[in-house]
């Protein structure tokens, strides 16, 4: 047990920082832009800024080279990821979907065309992917699914609808999960396939969320036919995808919101100093620095959990169900925290964005707002405790529960 | 960076978890519970010949020289099987203690016999009235006589003093008002003439905690341990190990704990169904391997920070007792309200890990002082 770096990780180290370095002026730029009032631009910056990483070696860095990675380990995919995140480089948003969910589910489930087909368009950001998985009636009973998929000819016949796609319109593919035996038991009646979102048929309607916002979308599927070789894994085999694709979804990829909660947090005590109630500041009250510090210690044993997590992942290959004690700590912690930050900005935290007054741009009450997701997407708190206590602890299945 | 155990580490680990399981099943614990002083001559013996001892030790002085996070992983298999005392006294309290302070030919003297498994040993710091942590002021004074010191005052809440050979007592030598100056060390003979013991009644019993008291004690002075007067940064620096290695035992306790519940409610039928297929104890199990977990991963930062001697070992040894802290507490409740009635019984052993975990809370410092301290070291 070793947490410092081994000397070719620090070399790894200094080479993602001269880079970044070099590359100053992109982040300078993503500074600019305003996402709720310029979307289109936004995304397209965050795939010229992915181009230029793709080019430079920096996309999917522990994915294997022949696929257009990197063939790094995954401490250096680690190392990458913190160093991009305290350099406040932005995340890749939905391009995210495809490095982090799609890749690895097409690099363990993939034929060899596909692998070739698809994931250097993943890194290059050539291909912008989405994930279709909820839908209306099947939430965290995912299995329960009802989009279905029926084989004619040479192709699928797909009919249904998904909810909560994110960026979906800026998508050019879907990873999509449909009913293809309807009389099978649910989990054995689904597959996984690659749909492009262009083909004939596609709906896409978005969300406005509680924070304005229209990040996620219905999507609607009507007769969409897609040929054979969209199938990823076997006919009936996509819970299996499905699983690879949460436990990564949970998994290690988190230490990007650990820096980012770090970087909030700092911001947080900052402004404790120079905000006053009752004649001292904030940051002088015992009470309020009894309640920064467990932000700090909940922070910090965070990074240390991924740490941990990311050991285990080099021994056994692959996240196990382990990742939902991340997934839960890190969301539930971010809920947590958020409720703090606000209690101390007080009556200054219902001042959002363009407001008189206002502190930070609203930055607080927007990040408030947003911490209700996190404990519901990608398996909700209720369901990542029902995988630890069955699938971690072994404890007997509550009735039909997933 | 590889946060996994190294081989050794998982050696140490497993055959820890064997010998307790063979040496020490809760049989003998229940035992203890009725012996005055709860110490196992037999167990000391067999943990000397093993020499978990001298694990942490310089290998001139009798020690395997092996570094904090293998006494760290130790200690973990310690507190799972409610293991006494003396072991955590010895090496944690008195032996890093006279390693951190000690002259070489002191060191040589009681170090060796620590590391051989021969001499016992613990630390009396805190007072009636003063402060638990390590820089409390201290009402215990040392006065100059002939070649030596007198000390007089009233120690509290030292463990293990009953079986200590070698009690070190910090006691004020100068009366300088700054709590943290004037404190000098020294190592007394549990023997000394006007040294009083007395065992104090408590809660846990899987412990024994101690007044000792010191009226009119000479002690020669070659029994002072490093310079007089300085005693508090050594102090503060075994405190923090002792913080680390004191949440690596409550880590252990808590994951057995943990194993219980699940072991019960995998067992226990209710409405026709185990209780374990109920989801409100589901998720209580759930949330419980969360926090063990986090406190795990929040331990061993600690120990690798400490046996580095990195600069923010005081830091993360905060950190990890105050999450440690809130997380036992957490997980002795729960494991009390999982077992129904039966966790309310004596015949259970669900108690004596409650007990135990409640006790820890509060030993080197609690979750307020803990965060009070983090707040401090990261600037607010």
């Amino acid at each position: 047990m070793d947490l410092k770096r081994t000397p070719d990780e620090r070399r790894f180290c200094e080479e993602v920082r001269a880079w970044l370095a070099a590359n100053q002026a992109d982040l300078n730029e993503s500074q600019t832009y305003d996402q709720a009032e310029n979307m289109d631009g936004w995304m397209a910056f965050l795939k010229r800024w992915q181009r230029k990483l793709y080019d430079a070696g920096w996309s999917g860095i522990s994915w294997p080279k022949e696929y257009g990675g990197r063939g790094a380990t995954i401490t250096e995919e680690l190392i990458f990821t913190e160093e991009m995140a305290l350099a406040k480089a932005p995340n890749l948003m939905n391009v995210s979907i495809g490095i982090e969910l799609v890749g690895p589910a097409i690099i363990h489930h993939g034929s060899e065309a596909q692998k070739k087909r698809y994931l250097p368009k993943i890194l290059s950001a050539e291909e912008i992917w989405s994930q279709g998985f909820s839908e209306p009636d099947a939430g965290s009973d995912l299995a329960s699914l009802r989009t279905v998929a029926v084989e004619k000819d040479d192709q699928f016949i797909v009919t249904g609808q998904k909810v909560w796609t994110s960026w979906a319109e800026y998508s050019d593919y879907c990873i999509l999960l449909a009913r293809t035996d309807p009389k099978a038991p649910k989990h054995k009646g689904i597959s996984c396939f690659l749909v492009d979102m262009r083909s004939p048929g596609i709906t896409i309607r978005p969300t406005v969320q509680i924070t304005g916002e229209a990040e996620f979308s219905e999507v609607f599927f009507d007769g969409v036919c897609l040929p054979k070789e969209s199938l990823l894994g076997g006919i009936n085999e996509g819970w299996k995808v499905a699983m690879t694709i949460l436990a990564h979804e949970r998994g290690t990829s988190a230490i990007k919101y650990q820096i980012r909660f770090r970087t909030e947090l700092d911001d947080l005590i900052s402004l404790s100093k120079s905000m006053r109630r009752n004649g001292k500041a904030l940051s002088e009250d015992p009470l309020v620095q009894q309640k920064l510090a467990q932000c700090f210690i909940d922070v910090e044993v965070l990074k240390y959990n991924i740490y941990r997590s990311v050991s285990q992942i080099m021994r056994n290959g692959k996240p196990g169900p382990e990742s939902s004690i991340i997934k839960l700590f890190w969301s539930e912690m971010d809920r947590r925290q958020k409720e703090i930050s606000m209690e101390l900005l007080g009556l200054y935290s219902q001042l959002v964005q363009h407001s008189k007054w206002t502190i930070d741009d609203g930055k607080w009450p927007r990040a408030f707002l947003w911490s209700r997701a996190g404990t519901i997407y990608a398996g909700s708190s209720e369901i990542q405790r029902n995988i630890i206590a069955e699938r971690v602890l072994g404890l007997p299945r509550s009735s039909d529960a997933r | 960076m590889n946060f996994g155990f190294t081989e050794e580490q998982e050696m140490i680990r497993s055959q820890a978890a064997e010998f307790f399981k063979q040496e020490y099943p809760i049989a003998v614990v229940r035992e203890s519970l009725n012996d005055e002083h709860g110490f196992n001559q037999d167990l000391w013996n067999k943990m000397s010949t093993l020499g978990w001892a001298s694990l942490v030790f310089p290998e001139e002085y009798h020690g395997a020289g092996l570094t904090f996070v293998e006494l760290a992983v130790l200690l973990e298999q310690m507190g799972r099987a409610l293991a006494p005392g003396a072991f955590f006294s010895t090496v944690l309290l008195g032996g890093l203690t006279i390693l951190e302070t000690a002259s070489a030919e002191q060191k040589l003297k009681w170090l060796t016999s620590i590391a051989d498994g021969k001499l016992k040993s613990t630390l009396a710091h805190i007072e009636p009235g003063g402060d638990s942590d390590a820089g409390g002021p201290s009402f215990a004074t040392a006065k100059r006589k002939d070649n030596g010191y007198v000390l007089n005052g009233t120690k509290l809440f030292v463990p293990d003093a009953h079986s200590a050979d070698l009690i070190l007592c910090t006691a004020r030598s100068s009366g300088s008002s700054i709590p943290k100056e004037g404190i000098s060390l020294f190592a007394v003979d549990q023997t000394s003439a006007g040294l009083n013991i007395t065992t104090l009644k408590t809660m846990d019993q899987t412990r024994r905690l101690y007044e000792v008291k010191f009226n009119q004690v000479f002690v020669p002075e070659d029994r002072l341990l490093g310079k007089v007067g300085q005693a508090s940064p050594a102090i503060e620096k075994v405190f923090c190990k002792a913080t680390i290695g004191r949440s690596a035992e409550m880590v252990g306790g808590a994951q057995k704990m943990l194993d219980m519940c699940v072991d019960y409610a995998k067992q226990r039928i209710q409405f026709g169904r185990p209780i374990g297929s109920f989801q409100a104890i589901q998720h209580k199990c759930a949330d419980m391997l969360l926090s063990i977990e986090s406190a795990r991963s929040a331990v061993y930062a600690a120990a690798c920070a400490a046996s580095e001697d990195s600069h923010d070992a005081a830091l993360l040894a905060s950190v990890a007792k105050a999450y440690t802290n809130d997380a036992c507490r957490f997980v002795g409740g729960e494991t009390i309200q999982i077992h129904g009635g039966m966790g309310f019984t004596w015949e259970h052993d669900a108690h004596l890990y409650f007990k135990r975990a409640k006790a820890d809370e509060f030993s080197f410092g609690d979750a307020t002082y803990h965060r009070a301290r983090v707040a401090e070291l990261i600037g607010l």
